[in-house]
């Protein structure tokens, strides 16, 4: 387990001052200028040294990530944007560091923008995260006030410009690119890519989008040394992460812990368990909504981490767990989360705006078994179909969950299918 | 597609004019200087600023809006129409808008929501007819590990039961303030009962 003295989020649960003096206790704002004194290319080199791979869900390397981006800006402006909007189900991760440990998140966003160069920074939060919003722009005025950001933030001599931007309800808007549209004052749909947004990004500019999780990690990791975090974990998969667990365990509850702890270890050290035991366990989504379930036999030995997951034919995502006991509707569980992919389809691509709605259709046949064994094997095409064929991941991410299920638990289809036309005749 | 908040073919009776109070109109400006001179950013958090005068968003809101940034009508309502945020047509005093997502669902939202039905006496997207309570289902808030979670004003009610959601109903019947966040006194998102973790002083020397 993860010592305290190794967390990065001291304030997880709120237990603390959340604002400037609570956090500079804490250490926070120690010495930032330092820290920017060792240059942008010190500064990307540490982050890439110390393994860090973005916490939003896909994974990828934030110190090469930020390497993208042009090294002198030219006539047009860097940009870094941090994307708060959290909304996979499942996931409430980036809440806790929005509204209980916001200048973790000010002060990376001060050093990550310093690293690719971008004198001005919009932090993206969801609209219905109200109250994590007035947080956050409170110690966005408490830096301002304190000179932290600012003009010649922190007396580094970089001037450093940082706004909040509250979206309005729609999840797709955490997708990269949809959110860049989005905050330009646009429907949020995704763009296609190429150009990726270190080449045109938000206004047409050089621009960076890192979740919340990532850039409020950074100045604990340059504090610490690239090595500390790279210690934490295994190899490629590294340092600490906060992990939701949710559903049905005795104790839901965010933690903390190291990349690469054994799933089971989790629930049973932190959420209290399943409920009614370990053997009364059906599955996990390990995740968030879009990773595809993993019955028990995998979640007895399957370690939190990148690798491990896609391994197991799944994903880390956001690492927000989501436990589902004997009890739980697999059919049914999966096909609500069909319909909020449906919901939450920005309508741009055929595939995805029409599919979603077939597989949710689908689905709802599924669950009560009034369709044919056939159909099974219909609704996988249908998710192969839509997956890779659209401008975004929405199309994949709403056939994984499907494609999880009918891998794991098609005896379970066939179970239904069979009783309900024994019912008919 | 998103904007599940439409006006679901309802004719709704539009205003003839909108205007931002003094104080809004004010701080529409430090909004608009938040973004490059001539970008349209602007659009999203005025349309908040407006919804928040006015409960809902008219025809003649974005209009406004509209004028204000120098956009086409057309584009305005296509943000409107977008984001589930923005309502449509006028939602009780007290919107109350249950998540149904899986993770609240394994915890009973279903509960959640009858209590909620029962107590209000409306279905999901009417309003009461003493225009007090509006309920709507909502997708994923991000609070799932205090599920299930229900949303009203500018607060999260998390925790809930089909007990515990009649007695948050029946505070603001009366007109209380009721606390927000969790309804069993959980600190955050820590486990009930308290944390095994981050026992030890995060205080620096």
């Amino acid at each position: 387990m993860l010592q305290d003295k190794d967390r990065i989020y001291t304030n997880l649960f709120g237990q603390h001052d959340w604002r400037l003096a609570g956090a500079r206790a804490r250490g926070d704002w120690d010495g930032t200028a330092a820290l920017l004194a060792k240059g942008r290319d010190a500064i990307i080199d540490e982050v890439k040294n110390s393994g860090l791979r973005g916490r939003g869900g896909a994974g990828f390397a934030t110190g090469l990530k930020w390497s993208f981006m042009p090294k002198q800006a030219g006539p047009r402006p860097h940009y870094l944007v941090v994307n708060a909007d959290e909304g996979e189900p499942g996931t409430c991760k980036d809440r806790d560091i929005l509204r209980w440990d916001p200048h973790k998140l000010v002060e990376g966003c001060l050093i990550g923008s310093f690293a690719i160069g971008a004198n001005t920074c919009y932090i993206y939060i969801r609209g219905e995260l109200i109250r994590e919003a007035e947080h956050v722009q409170t110690a966005i005025d408490e830096a301002y006030a304190a000179g932290l950001i600012g003009k010649n933030a922190c007396g580094s001599g970089w001037d450093f410009d940082l706004y909040l931007h509250r979206g309005a309800g729609a999840y797709i808007c955490g997708e990269e690119s949809a959110l860049l549209n989005s905050l330009e004052g646009q429907k949020g749909q995704p763009r296609l890519k190429p150009p990726f947004p270190a080449g045109v990004g938000v206004y047409g500019c050089p621009t960076t989008v890192n979740n919340v999780e990532s850039i409020a990690d950074v100045p604990t990791i340059l504090r610490r040394g690239a090595a500390w975090f790279a210690g934490i974990g295994r190899p490629k998969n590294v340092g600490t992460k906060i992990f939701c667990i949710s559903g049905h365990v005795e104790k839901p509850c965010n933690v903390e812990e190291e990349m690469g702890i054994p799933l089971k270890e989790l629930i049973e050290k932190h959420a209290g368990g399943v409920r009614g035991g370990w053997n009364n366990l059906l599955a996990v989504i390990p995740g968030g909504s879009s990773t595809p379930v993993i019955p028990r036999e995998v979640c007895d030995t399957v370690l939190m981490d990148f690798d491990a997951l896609r391994e197991a034919r799944s994903g880390l995502g956001t690492a927000a767990v989501i436990v589902m006991d004997k009890s739980t509707d697999i059919v049914g569980a999966i096909a609500r989360l069909s319909r909020f992919y449906m919901h939450e389809s920005c309508g741009q691509c055929t595939p995805c705006r029409e599919g979603t709605g077939w597989l949710w259709r689908m689905m709802l046949r599924m669950v009560d078994g009034s369709c044919t064994l056939a159909e099974i094997t219909m609704l996988e095409d249908v998710t192969r179909e839509i997956e890779g064929h659209t401008i975004c991941a929405h199309g994949d991410a709403a056939a994984w969950p499907i494609q999880g299920l009918i891998r794991h638990f098609r005896p379970e289809l066939e179970r239904r299918i069979r009783d309900a036309a024994a019912r008919a005749a | 597609m998103s904007g599940g908040h439409g006006n679901g073919g309802q004719a709704v009776e539009q205003p003839t004019s909108f205007a931002f109070t003094p104080e809004n109109a004010a701080k529409a400006k430090t909004i608009i200087a938040k973004y490059p001179a001539g970008r349209k950013s602007a659009v999203m958090p005025l349309l908040d600023l407006a919804q928040r005068q006015e409960g809902w968003i008219s025809r003649a809101a974005m209009e406004t809006v509209a004028e204000m940034l120098d956009m086409a009508p057309i584009l305005v309502y296509e943000v409107v129409t977008f984001y589930t945020m923005y309502n449509q047509k006028p939602v009780g005093r007290h919107h109350v808008q249950v998540c149904t997502n899986l993770p609240c669902q394994l915890r009973g939202s279903d509960g959640v929501v009858a209590a909620c039905k029962q107590e209000l006496g409306i279905g999901m997207g009417e309003t009461s007819a003493d225009g007090k309570f509006s309920l709507a289902e909502v997708e994923c808030l991000a609070a799932c590990v205090n599920a299930p979670v229900v949303w009203i004003g500018d607060d999260y009610y998390e925790d809930l039961d089909p007990e515990l959601t009649r007695k948050l109903l029946q505070a603001l019947k009366r007109g209380e303030t009721p606390k927000a966040g969790s309804q069993i006194g959980r600190q955050g998102s820590a486990p009930v009962g308290g944390s095994p973790t981050l026992t030890t002083s995060p205080v620096k020397g």
